[in-house]
């Protein structure tokens, strides 16, 4: 049975254990002396679950494993028929046996090992089915039988359910944990495997980026080289180029609407400039790449600079146009927060409203401020979408705004995109990229939290 | 008793004071200002140029569908083609030789075939009789009748040429040129020709794509922020998963997609380009911008209710599942609509797991090869044809309108159900 049905059947078997139990606790209930512990519904409950919780548990684990162990037994008995000791070569016969198993070529393709091959795989497939069809029902009509004899007046039925429950809502707050080690985990893992061809020293700090590996042994200028150093110089001049834009408007907006603006005005500019925030990247890209590049190229002309049609310069400043709400809006939240008897104490003082912000409320938000510029910098860096479309691919080490530069975030896109095999280390640079972005990101972040934990000032 | 006397260096740094505070208060305008106008150039020159995908030039034919193209046992396969430009080369007698009369054929769009295909398979008597209808024209002869082509270029500048020019002008002449709503951009999938290509593939990947991240992020995410804001012991455990949480919302989206590569396609073995793949990085990425808000919605629920319930013997559970949780659903929801939203734009993850394959095909299920909005708007973007930054356009439109009806609801739904303490 495929899993789909077999979950199925389990929720037909649960539907099935809910009304059974319900009427069995109703049954004994009627007529008895004794006081019922828990109400109905738990009872039914409780066998709903000894019904599906362990074969459900059991099903998503054995089809998550399943395909693995298959896998690897398919791999020996290749390994074994075919007597290649070549990695590529038996990744290829794997390949075809599946395909073949799929139906999706045809026999002319094949020889008689894959055929074999094939057959055998069949046969695991098949008997894995089956033993997890067999498994899983046997276990649930189990549960449905044990749970059955369980119910009674005085069972603490509601004890028992509140306890699964509670089980399951601490694996679903884990997922979360689970997620950043799945993160981490994958991440680190590809590393290192692109650290056995590539040494760590020349990643970081090598110069020179063009990551093509040679098809054939002696192809000319088939050596791939990794040095990343061009794409954090280009990642930190884009990013650098929308703080450039974005902290002063934003800061600026911010302050105009926490301290100046009447209601009725912020009322329409703060909606108005979160409104940037929910547009999709991708249209920023289009937008940079389309309109911006080709604007300012040709303004560029007009004036007798030269402008690449990918310059740093376009990537940069619509960047920077996205990063604005999420500067004012949080340095807003921190300029409400603070108190305002510290204004009151300036205006009574002789400061004109400028004087007090500028010498009181901003340096007592500065923590705050200081905090969300980090995260914004941790935002851009980690942004895709924009540069992918708007900035170059060609790895560039300049310090010029107007040449074409390319960032982590392409890079990884490129190495990715299309089809690729999973072990080259052009494919796994991708992850080593991807782990110098997490581990940058999450620095910031941190440092953020750190920044305004020790330098805020509690006023209340 | 001093006497307070307005000296000239006093009134001078008055002024002076006056002065900044004028200037910081025009700095703080300025700002609002340029955020607003870009605000408004962004969406302007998307809508501008998104106009003219929305519209469609059309050539009346007079069509013969006679026996010589038409196998009447195997409509689905005749040849469509040739007589749509039988019928157009029937306008035009003088045309001879091979070159112009193909030159002629290549004002039609491929799609024409497909015009007079469909309406013969829905109006099965006219075979064999004369019908006129309006059939596709290419993209480059719809731009010039847009006026998106200048017309005035020299003919090598233009892409189209003064013969075509002069035949289009002729047909025009005859009153067979007409212009109608381009429907093809919302009922057909992808296509390599501009004036063909559709949104529906795109749309139904992007819904059986959100509807797997609602089905795995709400669940798991409500479970967890009950799990932590309401029964969890504050203690080293609940810390860290706190602070992962938090961690989570700032990763870049990109690294989920690096996950979705590593671990659901090649450790599980999840199918390439699949809306299953998809929906479920993104109900990773979503499911901290669904816990956050949800823990505030329960955090907003006075603790007199909990109490109450606890008064009359209730359980905790029962606590939350009878009392805090339906009167914190107005919260939750909103927060989900607008998590959800964030991940109907997101792209950058799902190019990693090939969600940006070219699928003619709208997408029957979960596991099938599938594309989403965002992902269609960037590979649209990346097509050198001018006809397609108008569909590029148009589809961004469509995204915005969609993504702006999305948070509305939510924020109807804040307005209508928002209870204050």
């Amino acid at each position: 049975m495929s899993a789909s049905s077999l979950f199925l059947c389990l929720v037909g078997l649960g539907l099935f254990s809910f009304f059974f139990g319900r009427r069995r606790i109703h049954r004994l209930a009627t007529g008895a002396s004794q006081k019922q512990h828990s109400r109905d519904v738990y009872h039914a409950s409780f066998l709903v679950i000894c019904a599906t919780f362990v074969p459900i548990v059991l099903l998503v684990i054995w089809t998550g494993i399943s395909p693995l162990v298959i896998d690897a037994l398919l791999e020996s008995f290749l390994k074994a028929r075919a007597n290649t000791a070549s990695l590529g070569e038996l990744s290829v016969m794997i390949a075809k046996t599946k395909a073949y198993y799929a139906g999706s070529i045809s026999a002319a393709f094949i020889d008689d090992t894959i055929a074999e091959a094939t057959n055998y795989y069949a046969d695991l497939v098949a008997h894995s089915l089956q033993a997890r069809s067999f498994a899983v029902l046997l276990l649930a009509i189990a549960g449905v039988g044990l749970g059955v004899r369980k119910i009674a007046l005085r069972f603490t039925a509601r004890h028992s359910v509140e306890r699964v429950a509670q089980l399951i809502m601490l694996v679903a707050s884990a997922i979360a944990v689970l997620t950043t080690v799945g993160i981490v985990l994958s991440l680190i893992f590809e590393t290192i495997r692109f650290f056995a061809t590539v040494s760590v020293t020349e990643f970081l700090f090598g110069l020179h980026w063009s990551p093509q590996i040679a098809i054939r042994e002696d192809q000319a200028g088939g050596s791939g080289s990794f040095g990343a150093i061009p794409l954090f110089a280009g990642t930190l001049m884009i990013t650098f180029i929308a703080m450039i834009v974005a902290v002063p408007i934003g800061l600026m907006s911010a302050i105009y609407l926490s301290e100046y603006a009447s209601p009725r005005l912020r009322g329409i500019a703060k909606p108005g400039i979160e409104m940037l925030a929910g547009i999709p990247t991708v249209v920023y890209g289009f937008f940079a790449a389309l309109v911006v590049a080709p604007f300012l190229r040709d303004g560029g002309a007009d004036i007798g600079l030269t402008l690449s049609s990918e310059s740093a310069l376009a990537a940069g400043l619509v960047m920077g146009i996205m990063i604005i709400p999420f500067i004012s809006s949080l340095s807003d939240d921190v300029i409400n927060a603070v108190p305002q008897t510290l204004r009151d104490g300036a205006a009574a003082l002789g400061a004109t409203h400028s004087e007090t912000i500028k010498q009181v409320v901003l340096p007592a938000a500065l923590p705050g401020i200081v905090s969300a510029i980090l995260l914004a910098i941790s935002r851009a860096i980690g942004e895709t979408m924009i540069v992918v479309m708007a900035a170059g691919v060609a790895a560039n080490l300049t310090a010029n705004p107007f040449e074409s530069v390319t960032t982590v975030t392409v890079q990884i896109v490129m190495l990715l995109v299309g089809d690729q095999e999973f072990d080259s280390a052009k494919t796994l640079a991708a992850f080593a990229l991807g782990l110098v972005l997490f581990f940058i990101t999450l620095a910031l972040n941190i440092l953020a939290l750190y920044v305004v934990n020790k330098y805020r000032e509690q006023y209340d | 008793m001093t006497e307070f006397r307005q000296t000239e260096a006093r009134k001078a740094q008055l002024a002076k004071r006056y002065r900044a505070e004028y200037r910081f208060k025009a700095f703080g305008i300025g700002a609002i200002c340029t955020a607003g106008l870009i605000l408004l150039f962004l969406m302007g020159s998307i809508l501008i140029s998104s106009l003219p995908a929305f519209t469609q030039h059309y050539v009346t034919l007079d069509i013969e569908i006679t026996e010589r193209h038409i196998d009447t046992q195997n409509l689905a396969n005749s040849d469509w083609r040739g007589l749509a430009r039988t019928s157009l080369r029937a306008q035009f007698p003088e045309v001879q030789g091979r070159r112009d009369k193909r030159a002629l054929g290549k004002l039609l769009s491929i799609g024409a075939s497909d015009d007079v295909r469909d309406y013969v398979l829905a109006n099965p008597s006219s075979l064999g009789t004369k019908i006129r209808l309006p059939v596709t024209l290419s993209d480059d002869i719809d731009l010039l009748l847009k006026g998106v082509i200048d017309r005035e270029l020299p003919e090598n500048e233009r892409v189209v040429s003064n013969q075509n020019l002069a035949w289009l002008d002729k047909l025009v002449a005859e009153d067979r040129i007409s212009r109608q709503f381009a429907t093809k951009i919302f009922t057909n999938g992808d296509s390599r020709e501009p004036e063909l290509a559709g949104l529906h593939g795109a749309l139904v990947g992007t819904l059986w794509t959100l509807l797997v991240t609602l089905l795995a992020s709400f669940p798991l995410g409500v479970m967890a922020a009950i799990y932590l804001e309401e029964i969890a012991p504050k203690n080293r455990l609940t810390r860290i998963i706190e602070v992962n949480i938090n961690n989570l919302a700032a990763v870049p989206s990109i690294v989920f997609g690096l996950l979705g590569l590593a671990v659901f396609i090649n450790f599980f073995g999840m199918p390439r380009s699949a809306p299953l793949v998809g929906g479920l990085v993104l109900a990773l990425m979503t499911l901290p911008r669904i816990i956050i808000p949800t823990r505030a919605a329960f955090a907003a629920i006075p603790p007199s209710i909990r109490e109450a319930a606890m008064g009359v013997g209730a359980s905790r559970l029962q606590v939350i599942m009878h009392h805090v949780l339906p009167l914190a659903m107005p919260g939750i929801l909103t927060g989900t609509i607008i998590g959800l939203a964030q991940a109907a734009g997101e792209t950058a993850p799902l190019l990693m797991i090939g969600m940006m394959a070219f699928i003619v095909d709208v997408p029957s299920d979960v596991t099938a090869k599938a594309t989403v909005l965002p992902a269609q708007i960037y590979m649209w973007a990346n097509n050198p044809e001018r006809a397609f930054m108008a569909r590029t356009s148009a589809g961004i439109v469509v995204l915005l309108s969609l993504l702006l009806l999305v948070n509305a609801t939510a924020i109807y739904f804040r307005k209508r159900f928002e209870k204050r303490w």
